[in-house]
């Protein structure tokens, strides 16, 4: 019975035991400021990469526009956490600031999402990219919330616990969103779309909503990387950072959300690393600029599906689709069937 | 019983005119096959009824409701299921995944039941599962559950695919050459397995079949196309000795 109950608790337990943690540890100086920052970054591109893997990865189609999305996010969670609400409120409105910014991009998501899917192909790709512009120009144009030279204001909301909390709940949803209906149509769409049709996949519903899912999470990551940096600007959010994302994707692993995890991981790691390195050698840091795209590139060429690709880690499936449930469901089956006229 | 009715289905490709007045009236459990050289229109004929095309000419009525203008998933939902000439399984996905995606219309809960892992949820997801299990057993392919589809051998691909096509609980099952590239063998129990799900899932048949053995053992009524139109019609007898058939087939013979 002890045992049947840590079976079917272990994995929320642990994640409980370890949040003390995230405030302790910040607080009294265990892990200095910078180690604290990188794992908050790492924990925002969690959250992009599952975003963007929900579109590139598990449905297959290209968006090269994500941070527009993010962009839509970072803008309203902060115009709302400084324009209207209180200060002394902000820590406790911090989340509904964040919620409304993934909203507002979902809405945005919708808007993209309708026209585009009329077809399949290239055509997301473009369509995003120029939203990423589109995006990029308003912001710098829009003299109201600073223009081109940006947006500040902000308190330093986004702590190492509301990431590890935000990456939990992201982390959840999206995998009972893989692990249902929607992710294995959205999958199927992947493969075959008109097969998909067939077999009774309402297919734009599937892809919309997918679509406007996965631009809510980077609108929330979005609103937690500008309550980082306390400072947003147009620039923030080019088709580099979409670049960066797309990077984070296919280095962890196409339609896979422990891929997502460690390609973010990873990634963030290694571009963090690399900034001591030149720094150690006096070489430029624009180089750093350089890495991003030259890496999806290699990637592309040589290992397409990344480290995971179509595979999840063992703590990431549902405990009713993991194989040993699936055989006892199986022997089950053989059990209690009827034996009928066999089949020829 | 009227099951199917199909009339004056007219469409073209550009110039190309891929099927001319095609008339069609299915019966409840009936099995008609439908045949012709390559290129006749066979194919295209399925692909109007299941809506991946809309024909410039012509009704389909499937128990009594239009369906022309319908969206393909709708169609499905309606209960005409379809395999493919070509087999178009989604072969990186298991087994098991292939089926239950064809659940997809008639699992009952909303996307927030299923981000939030809700009880209607749980309890369809076991229900799909359940059934999806079911039918791989009734077909002998629920050991292979977990198996990326891509990795069974050809005849099993074949049958999981009309597995597949049965998990939308059709009434009408569309087949689209299911003999090809199987040997004898398989061939005869191709022809057992089709005469078996029909009386066990009480299907109605419409078969598109250029291996003659297939057709002339199975099927009740035979439609013989050639450049888009139909050149012949009737039981299997009637069509073995039909001289426009032999022609399409085989060619004129010229007087020297």
């Amino acid at each position: 019975m002890k045992s049947a109950f840590w079976k079917q608790w272990k994995l929320p337990l642990i994640l409980l035991l370890i949040f003390p943690f995230t405030i302790l540890l910040p607080k009294f100086g265990i892990i200095n400021p910078y180690i604290d920052l990188v794992l908050k970054y790492v924990g925002i591109n969690i959250i992009l990469t599952i975003s963007l893997n929900l579109v590139n990865g598990y449905m297959g189609e290209f968006s090269v526009g994500h941070a527009g999305f993010m962009a839509i996010g970072a803008y309203v969670a902060s115009l709302l956490t400084v324009w209207l609400f209180p200060r002394s409120l902000g820590p406790f409105l911090f989340p509904v600031a964040l919620l409304t910014g993934g909203i507002a991009a979902g809405i945005a998501g919708l808007g993209i999402a309708l026209p585009s899917f009329r077809t399949r192909g290239d055509y997301l790709a473009i369509v995003t990219l120029a939203f990423n512009m589109i995006i990029k120009s308003v912001l710098e144009n829009i003299e109201a919330i600073g223009g081109p030279s940006g947006f500040m204001g902000m308190d330093k909301l986004t702590s190492l616990w509301w990431v590890y909390i935000i990456v939990i709940v992201v982390v959840f949803l999206a995998r009972n969103y893989v692990f249902s209906n929607f992710g294995r149509g959205v999958l199927a769409i992947r493969e075959d779309e008109t097969a998909s049709g067939l077999v009774s996949v309402h297919t734009r519903q599937v892809k919309v909503l997918t679509f406007v899912f996965s631009a809510f999470l980077a609108g929330i990551g979005g609103g937690l990387f500008a309550h980082e940096l306390q400072f947003i600007n147009p620039r923030s959010f080019t088709i580099l950072k979409s670049t960066e994302m797309l990077v984070m994707v296919y280095l962890g692993g196409v339609g896979s959300l422990g891929g997502s995890i460690l390609g973010a991981t990873v990634f963030t790691v290694m571009m963090e690393g690399l900034r001591t390195v030149l720094q150690q050698f006096g070489i430029s840091q624009e180089w750093r600029l350089v890495v991003a795209p030259l890496l999806l590139i290699l990637l592309m060429i040589f290992r397409p599906y990344g480290i995971m690709g179509l595979r999840e880690f063992r703590f990431l499936v549902p405990r009713e689709e993991r194989p040993e449930a699936l055989a006892s469901q199986r022997e089950q089956v053989q059990a209690t069937r009827q034996t009928k006229e066999a089949l020829p | 019983m009227t099951l199917l009715r199909v009339e004056n289905l007219t469409h073209h490709f550009g110039g190309l005119r891929a099927v001319q007045d095609f008339n069609l009236n299915l019966q409840t459990s009936e099995l008609v096959a439908v045949i012709g050289p390559n290129g006749a229109g066979k194919t295209t004929v399925f692909n109007l009824i299941t809506g991946v095309y809309r024909p410039i000419e012509g009704k389909i009525t499937f128990q009594d409701q239009n369906v022309i203008g319908l969206q393909p998933h709708k169609i499905v939902r309606l209960g005409i299921a379809r395999t493919f000439q070509n087999i178009r399984l989604f072969k990186e996905l298991s087994v098991l995944d292939n089926v239950r995606i064809a659940h997809y219309g008639s699992a009952g809960y909303s996307t927030w039941e299923a981000l939030l892992r809700l009880p209607r949820f749980t309890k369809q997801e076991a229900r799909v599962r359940q059934e999806a299990l079911n039918l791989l057993n009734i077909f002998g392919l629920d050991n292979l559950a977990e198996t990326p589809s891509k990795n069974l051998p050809y005849g099993q691909q074949r049958r999981l695919e009309i597995a597949r096509a049965l998990a939308t609980r059709p009434s009408l099952l569309l087949l689209d050459e299911p003999a090809a590239g199987m040997n004898p063998t398989e061939v005869e129990q191709l022809i057992e397995l089709i005469l078996w799900i029909r009386s066990e899932f009480q299907l109605t048949v419409l078969l598109i079949e250029h291996q003659m053995r297939v057709v002339m053992g199975i099927a009740e009524r035979i439609k013989v196309l050639d450049f888009g139109e139909t050149i012949a019609e009737g039981s299997p007898k009637e069509i073995q000795n039909h001289p426009r058939v032999i022609e399409a087939y085989l060619g004129r013979e010229v007087n020297a």
